[in-house]
């Protein structure tokens, strides 16, 4: 087998050696080529714009290398972005884990072969990934000013938005992401749940022990760290979603994808490519701890969830 | 298990459905219920809004638009995806981690970051190549490398790949015969699963072509909705039952599959996804 570096001459050495035989019964180096188309692709469309946004980050509008993107980062409303998304992915993320967690469990405990679980678990597959402008349509149809649930409220004598419109910030947001944040814990979670031995909790009640002690000395320690590394997933989910917020949300409480969006659009007149790349190069750093965690955590679950 | 335990249970259960049914449930109500409404408060139902949608030019023009999309990502997909998986898994296997890394890793790069770094890119390419719409399904596939990869790996798992084109290969059939006349309508289903999770991503997307500056299907219905709510309703409605009916198709198709094969696989690529690496 050739070596990486090899790999990258690759089509010097195909001239060189095409009319060898067999290298000691090796391949010759053709086989490469077999990779570059997709290898090229994806340098051009993920690697590439990638590498832009990195080096881009430390880059001034005119080429120099600066730090000072990060610099103007230190303004009000960009840190008020990133106070404003790391709320909305933890708030929306923990509760998203408890109520996803109860659904597992209602699913897990009942018939492992069942047209319910079959059925939820079909519907969470489509439903995490829902979102966007059709989500928000939903939540603007449903508890919007002129919602279908908030005009039968009022007509009952209760007004959801007696004290303002909740619907357009964070509190809104946080209940919008639920509804996809609840279905991916649940294909998150399944199989950790699925992974508790009923055997487990016979052993405890032999022992004597009742269920606030089952739950707090066997399946509670063990199902921790997968509900711990599901939460990390869903932050990191939660903090990379724009599409929901921008149709939501025109105003008021920007999140940080909509302060990129901001500054990557010349519309607004404050387009600045450099701080849109340290912004973007911020969420990377975010995201890429949250999932080095979320990775962590995985490993410690398959010890014991098999 | 004693009695008042499973009754509790029980009890618990019921709850959680229902009030989670609820949440999920509703908004679709809503929606159809709002795309049906007639001019003002005591109006009687109306299908206006769902008339009106052909009336619209711009409209059919995202819905054509993002249609062509869908299938152009779905060709370049498969033809750029499946050969490369099929030639590394037979020739190539010390790459295999590293084409699983890359597929995988639009997972983690939000997407909202991808477009930052393509914008220089899609700027160069309006100026020097084409600045047409059709342009984004490049971009789409990235986007759905991740789920198109585990459909695929899936599929070919599931069948024999090496000795299929072993016995091709001694009976003198050349790569390209091995790989679209042997060895793909072998896994169909993995194929038509990897195609409707592309159409299904595409026909969803908004980021990209928002902030690359295209009107997608998305796009229009954002535009349309601060006009006309009701009509950019009704084609959202619209839109999400054409994907629901996608995915039940392919959730039968799934099956279907799962019934052949011994070891299911979870449904959700992001289970296994984080830096390569298997659960």
């Amino acid at each position: 087998m050739t070596t990486t570096g090899e790999s990258v001459t690759g089509s010097n050495l195909v001239t060189r050696t095409a009319g060898r035989p067999f290298r000691g019964g090796r391949r010759l180096p053709l086989d490469w080529v077999g990779a570059v188309p997709f290898l090229g692709y994806a340098s051009l469309f993920l690697l590439l714009p990638t590498g832009i946004v990195l080096v881009g980050a430390f880059s001034s509008n005119e080429g120099g290398v600066i730090l000072s993107n990060f610099g103007t980062l230190n303004q009000g409303y960009l840190i008020k972005s990133f106070v404003t998304s790391l709320t909305l992915s933890a708030v929306s993320a923990v509760v998203g884990a408890i109520l996803g967690a109860a659904l597992a469990y209602a699913v897990a405990t009942g018939n492992p072969r069942g047209a319910l679980r079959r059925m939820v678990s079909s519907a969470c597959g489509v439903l995490a990934q829902f979102g966007g402008v059709t989500l928000a349509f939903a939540f603007i149809a449903t508890i919007g000013g002129a919602g279908f649930i908030t005009l039968w409220l009022q007509a009952h004598g209760l007004d959801i938005y007696a004290r303002g419109v909740w619907l357009y910030e964070l509190p809104g947001l946080v209940l919008v992401y639920l509804y996809f944040q609840i279905p991916l814990m649940v294909l998150v979670f399944l199989p950790a749940l699925d992974g508790i031995r009923p055997q487990w909790r016979e052993a405890t009640e032999s022992l004597g022990g009742n269920t606030w002690n089952y739950w707090r000395y066997i399946a509670g320690p063990l199902l921790m760290p997968a509900f711990l590394g599901a939460t990390l997933l869903l932050f990191a989910n939660g903090f990379s979603a724009y599409a929901t917020a921008a149709a939501l949300v025109s105003q008021g409480d920007a999140i940080v994808p909509i302060a990129i969006a901001n500054l990557l659009s010349s519309e607004t007149g404050l387009a600045n490519p450099g701080e849109a790349k340290a912004l973007a190069m911020g969420m990377i750093i975010i995201v890429a701890v949250v999932m080095f965690l979320y990775a962590v955590l995985q490993r410690r679950t398959a010890r014991w969830l098999q | 298990m004693n009695r008042t335990r499973r009754l509790k249970l029980q009890l618990f259960r019921i709850v959680v459905f229902v009030v989670l049914g609820a949440f999920f449930l509703v908004p679709f109500g809503a929606m159809f219920e709002f795309s049906t409404r007639g001019n003002g408060v005591d109006a009687p139902r109306t299908l206006e809004s769902w008339s009106t949608i052909a009336t619209y030019p711009s409209l059919v023009q995202a819905i054509l638009a993002s249609l062509e999309l869908a299938a152009i990502t779905s060709a370049v997909m498969l033809f750029l995806l499946l050969p490369t998986m099929i030639w590394v898994r037979l020739r190539l296997p010390r790459l295999n981690r590293a084409i699983e890394f890359i597929c995988l890793l639009p997972l983690t790069i939000p997407a909202i970051v991808l477009v930052v770094g393509l914008s220089p890119v899609y700027l160069w390419m309006a100026e020097n190549l084409s600045d047409s719409i059709l342009t984004l399904a490049l971009a789409y596939v990235i986007l759905v490398l991740p789920y198109a990869y585990r459909a695929l790996d899936a599929g070919l798992s599931a069948i024999n790949v090496k000795t299929l084109s072993e016995a091709a290969r001694s009976l003198g059939a050349g790569w390209g015969t091995v790989m679209w006349r042997v060895i793909a309508p072998n896994m169909s289903a993995a194929l038509l699963n990897a195609c409707l999770l592309s159409v299904a991503l595409v026909l969803g997307e908004f980021t990209f072509a928002n902030l690359l500056g295209y009107v997608n299907l998305q796009v229009e219905i954002n535009q349309l909705g601060q006009a006309n709510a009701g009509v950019s309703i009704a084609v959202s409605v619209a839109s999400l039952l054409f994907a629901f009916v996608l995915l039940m198709v392919l959730s039968f198709v799934g099956a279907a599959r799962q019934a052949l094969r011994a070891k299911p696989r979870p449904s959700d690529p992001r289970l296994e996804a984080v830096w390569g690496q298997k659960a």
